[in-house]
C-alpha cells in the first residue's frame, strides 16, 4: 500500500469530516462566540426600530443580514475598532508587511535577482509568513551577561512606540485614532522616546557591538531630530495649528510641497535616517559592527524589532504625506453609492432586500483613504528606492550633514514659511485659498 | 575597547582583524590570519609532479588558473618541456578569464562591505558569463586544473573564438556600467576618497604588490616586466594611479578587467588557429637536482613559485609567494589612526584573499 496516495477510503473520508467539523464547532463555542459577545459588551448598543438593544438580542441578530449592518456599523464607531483595525494597528502591520514584500521583490528587480519566489504559488507572496513561522519557532537566546529585564521588554517598547506613532496618524477625515490637539508635539514626543529604547537595549546586551551600535544610533538620531522638528515649523508657521487633522485638512487646494520644498526634502533626508535606512543605516552597519544593537537578538524577539521598524516606516511616510502631500486630500475617485439601494434595497427577482445601515462607509472616506494609501505607498517607494543604489555613509558624515547643513537648510525653509505669511501670500488670511 | 573583528563576523573573511578602538579612531590594527591553513606546500611535496596541480590551485579557486601558472612553468622548465604556441595562447586567454572572474568576486564584496547591495550583486551575476566560458574550455566552473606542465590538458571546443569574443564585449560593456552606480557615486567617493592612503614610498618598503601597488603609482606589472609565455607578443597596458587612496584601490582592479578584456581580444585573434596544446609526458616524471623560481601576476598581485627538486618523481620543496600575504603587511599601517567606519573599506580594498594568503 503505497504511503503518499493512500487507497480511498468511504469510512475514514466521512470520520474526517466529522472530525473537522467537531474541532471547528468546539472552537467557535469556546472562543469564537465568547470574542463576539465581549466585543457586543464592549460597544454601545444602537437603538433600532425604537427598540435599544442588549448584547444577547444583538448577538442573535447577528444571524439575520439585514440586521446585521447597523451593529456593524455602532462597532466601527467605537475605539476598539480604531485601535485594533482601521486607522490604528491593523492598517499599518498590513501596509507594513506588503512593504516588506514590495521592498524585497522591488530590490530584486534592481539587482537582477528574482527575490521570493517559492512560498506561496504566486511569486513567493507567502514570504513574509514562512519567515515569522521561522522566526516564531526559533529559540530566544539571551547572553548571559545581559540585563535580562531590560533586554527583555525593549523590543516590545519598540513596537508599542511605533504604534503610538501609528496611532497619532489621520487616515481620511475623522478617521483617527488620537486626534491630539497637539498632535505635532506628540509626534515629536515619540520620535524622542526611539533612540532611548536603543540605547537601552544596546546597553542590557552587554556585548560590544550591541553598544556601538547603539552609541551610533544615539548619535544619529539626536542630531536629526533637530532638523527634523525645524523642517517642520515652516508647515506649522502656514497653518497656524499643531493638530495633524487640521492640518492635512488645510491643503484641500495644494499641498505644502509646492511652497516649502526645501522643508520637504530636509524631512524626507531626516526621515531616512531616523528609520535607519541605507544609505544612514550605520547603527545596523553589518560590515563594520555586525547587526549594530540587534546582533544578540533572536528568534521572535528580533522579529518584533522588525515589526516595529516597519510600522515606524509607515507612519513616517504618512507623517511626510500628512504635512506635505496634502494628507487626504484627491479628486473625487470613487463613485457615490448608488442611491436606489438605500430608496429601494436591492432587487433580486422577486425577493427584495432593504438592508438598513448602507452605505458602511461614506464616500469621501474610501476616497480619502485611496488617495492617503496611493500617497503613502508612493513615499514608501523613495524611501526603499535609495538602498538599491547608495553604498552607506559614515558616522562623521553623516553627523556633519545632520549639524550643518540640514539645520541651515531648515532654517532657510522657516524663512520662506515666514516671507510667504508676512507678504500676505499664504496663511490665515491670505491670498491664496485654503 | 578591543574589537575581534572575525573569524565570526561578517566583515571579516576567514581571518580575525584585532582592532583597539578609542571612541570612533583605530588606536592598533593586529591583522591574525591562519585559521584557514592548509598545508597545500607540505602536501606537495608527497605527490608528483602532475599530482599536485589539482590540490595547489584551492588557495584561490577563483583564480585557479594563475594560481597554478608559475607552478606549471617551473615544472616545466625543470622537466625541460617546451610548450607548443597555441597552449601558450589558450593559457593566456584562461588567466585573463580567470583575473576578471576573481575580480568580479573581489568587487562584489567590496559593494556590499560598503553597505552597497547591488553591488554585490550585479558583478556575482555578471561573473557567471565568464564562469560559463571557462565551463566550456576546461569543464569545471571553479577549480579548473587545466594547466598543466607542456600545456594545457583540452584543447578548446569548436566555435570557441567566437562565443568568448562575443562575451567578452557584453561583460566589457557591463562593467563600463559600474561607473554610473558605484565608481562615479558621490558617496563611495567620498567614503574611499583618501581614506588609507599609502603612499609610493611606503607601497615599495612595505613589499605591497598588484593592484595595491599600482594605485599607489608605482607602474609594476609582471606581465609587462617579465612576460611568460606569450605576454611579449600582445600589447599589455598597466593601469596606474597616483593617489593611493582606497579609491584607487578599487578602481584600478577594474581597469585592469578591461584591460584584461582587450588582452583576451588579441590573443585570439593572434592564436593559430590550430596545432598541439599538449606535450605528451611520460609516466611519473623526474627532474634533476636543480631549483626554479617562476612569477606570473595574477589577480592579487605578482604571484611566485619556488621548487627544489632533488632527482625524485616528487618535489623536494614548492614554496608559494602570494600577493594576498604580501598586501596583508600594510593593513596595520593603513587603519592606525582611520575611523572604524573605514575599516571594511580600506581592509578589503587591500584585495586580500584570507585562503591564498594561508594557503
Amino acid at each position: 500500500m503505497s504511503v503518499i496516495a493512500p487507497d480511498f477510503r468511504l469510512s475514514s473520508f466521512i470520520r474526517s469530516i466529522f472530525d473537522n467539523a467537531f474541532w471547528a464547532l468546539l472552537l467557535a463555542n469556546l472562543a469564537g462566540i465568547p470574542a463576539i459577545m465581549m466585543v457586543l459588551f464592549y460597544i454601545e448598543m444602537p437603538v433600532i426600530d425604537g427598540e435599544l438593544l442588549t448584547p444577547f438580542l444583538a448577538f442573535s441578530w447577528l444571524a439575520d443580514p439585514s440586521r446585521t449592518l447597523p451593529i456593524v456599523h455602532a462597532f466601527m464607531a467605537t475605539d476598539l475598532f480604531r485601535v485594533v483595525a482601521f486607522p490604528g494597528f491593523g492598517f499599518a502591520a498590513l501596509i507594513a508587511a506588503a512593504t516588506i514584500f514590495v521592498e524585497r521583490k522591488m530590490l530584486a528587480k534592481l539587482q537582477l535577482r528574482v527575490g521570493p519566489f517559492y512560498c506561496g504559488k504566486i511569486e513567493g507572496i507567502l514570504q513574509l509568513m514562512g519567515d515569522g513561522l521561522k522566526l516564531i519557532s526559533k529559540e530566544i537566546i539571551i547572553p548571559a551577561k545581559a540585563d535580562k529585564p531590560i533586554f527583555w521588554v525593549a523590543p516590545v517598547i519598540f513596537v508599542a512606540t511605533a504604534a503610538a506613532f501609528v496611532a497619532l496618524i489621520p487616515v481620511a477625515p475623522g478617521w483617527v485614532v488620537a486626534d491630539v490637539d497637539l498632535g505635532l508635539i506628540a509626534v515629536f514626543a515619540v520620535i524622542g522616546f526611539f533612540p532611548i529604547i536603543t540605547i537601552l537595549s544596546a546597553w542590557s546586551a552587554n556585548s560590544k557591538f550591541p553598544f556601538i551600535g547603539g552609541i551610533r544610533a544615539l548619535f544619529q538620531m539626536v542630531s536629526f531630530e533637530i532638523p527634523l522638528i525645524l523642517s517642520l515649523l515652516g508647515v506649522v508657521i502656514l497653518t497656524g495649528t499643531l493638530n495633524l487633522s487640521e492640518i492635512a485638512a488645510s491643503q484641500s487646494s495644494f499641498p505644502w510641497i509646492v511652497f516649502l520644498p526645501i522643508g520637504a526634502i530636509v524631512f524626507f533626508t531626516t526621515m531616512l535616517a531616523e528609520l535607519e535606512r541605507i544609505p544612514f543605516d550605520l547603527p545596523e552597519a553589518e560590515s563594520e559592527i555586525v547587526a549594530g544593537w540587534l546582533t544578540e537578538f533572536s528568534g521572535m524577539m528580533y522579529g518584533l524589532v522588525q515589526l516595529g521598524t516597519y510600522l515606524k516606516l509607515y507612519a513616517f511616510a504618512a507623517l511626510f504625506v500628512v504635512l506635505f502631500l496634502g494628507g487626504w486630500h484627491g479628486p473625487m475617485v470613487v463613485p457615490p453609492f448608488p442611491e436606489e439601494i438605500l430608496l429601494d434595497g436591492i432587487v433580486m427577482g422577486p425577493v427584495t432586500a432593504k438592508i438598513p445601515g448602507l452605505p458602511l462607509f461614506t464616500q469621501e472616506m474610501i476616497n480619502g483613504t485611496f488617495w492617503f494609501v496611493l500617497k503613502t505607498v508612493g513615499v514608501i517607494f523613495f524611501i526603499l528606492l535609495p538602498r538599491g543604489v547608495f553604498p552607506r555613509i559614515r558616522i562623521d558624515m553623516l553627523l556633519n550633514l545632520g549639524w550643518s547643513k540640514l539645520i541651515g537648510l531648515a532654517f532657510v525653509n522657516i524663512f520662506i514659511a515666514l516671507g510667504l505669511l508676512y507678504a500676505g501670500v499664504l496663511g490665515p488670511g491670505g491670498m491664496l485659498p485654503q | 575597547m578591543t574589537l575581534n573583528v572575525g573569524p565570526q563576523h561578517p566583515g571579516s573573511g576567514h581571518m580575525r582583524i584585532i582592532v583597539q578602538i578609542d571612541g570612533d579612531h583605530i588606536v592598533a590594527c593586529d591583522p591574525d590570519p591562519g585559521y584557514v591553513h592548509r598545508g597545500e606546500e607540505k602536501m606537495a611535496e608527497y605527490r608528483n609532479y602532475i599530482t599536485n596541480i589539482p590540490h595547489l590551485e584551492r588557495p584561490v579557486i577563483h583564480d585557479s588558473c594563475n594560481i597554478l601558472y608559475p607552478y606549471v612553468l617551473g615544472v616545466e622548465e625543470l622537466l625541460g618541456i617546451e610548450t607548443p604556441e597555441r597552449a601558450k595562447y589558450v593559457r593566456v586567454i584562461a588567466s585573463e578569464l580567470n583575473r576578471c572572474i576573481y575580480t568580479m568576486y573581489w568587487l562584489a564584496i567590496y559593494g556590499i562591505f560598503l553597505g552597497h547591495s547591488t553591488m554585490f550583486m550585479w558583478p556575482a551575476g555578471d561573473r557567471e558569463l565568464l564562469i560559463d566560458l571557462m565551463e566550456k574550455m576546461t569543464g569545471a566552473r571553479v577549480t579548473h586544473a587545466h594547466f598543466v606542465p607542456g600545456g594545457v590538458r583540452n584543447d578548446l571546443p569548436p566555435n570557441f573564438e567566437d562565443v568568448c569574443l562575443r562575451q567578452v564585449n557584453y561583460f566589457e560593456k557591463r562593467i563600463k556600467e559600474y561607473a554610473d552606480i558605484f565608481y562615479d557615486n558621490p558617496i563611495l567617493i567620498s567614503r574611499t576618497r583618501d581614506t588609507g592612503v599609502l603612499s609610493r614610498q611606503d607601497a615599495i618598503r612595505l613589499g605591497t604588490t598588484g593592484s595595491v601597488l599600482r594605485a599607489s603609482g608605482v607602474d609594476y606589472d609582471v606581465r609587462k616586466k617579465e612576460p611568460y609565455d606569450v605576454y611579449d607578443e600582445l600589447d599589455v597596458n598597466t593601469n596606474v594611479m597616483k593617489e593611493g587612496d582606497s579609491y584607487a584601490r578599487s578602481r584600478v582592479p577594474w581597469l585592469d578587467m578591461m584591460e584584461s578584456c582587450n588582452i583576451i581580444r588579441s590573443a585570439l585573434e593572434k592564436m593559430p588557429s590550430s596545432g598541439s596544446v599538449r606535450v605528451k609526458l611520460k609516466p611519473n616524471p623526474k627532474g634533476g637536482h636543480d631549483t626554479v623560481y617562476k612569477r606570473v601576476e595574477s589577480g592579487r598581485g605578482s604571484l611566485g613559485c619556488y621548487i627544489v627538486s632533488d632527482g625524485k618523481p616528487e618535489p623536494y620543496r614548492v614554496k608559494m609567494s602570494v600577493g594576498s600575504f604580501r598586501n596583508l603587511i600594510a593593513l596595520p599601517y593603513l587603519l592606525k589612526g582611520e575611523k572604524l567606519g573605514n575599516m571594511p573599506a580600506v581592509y578589503w580594498s587591500l584585495n586580500y584573499w584570507p585562503v591564498e594568503a594561508d594557503r
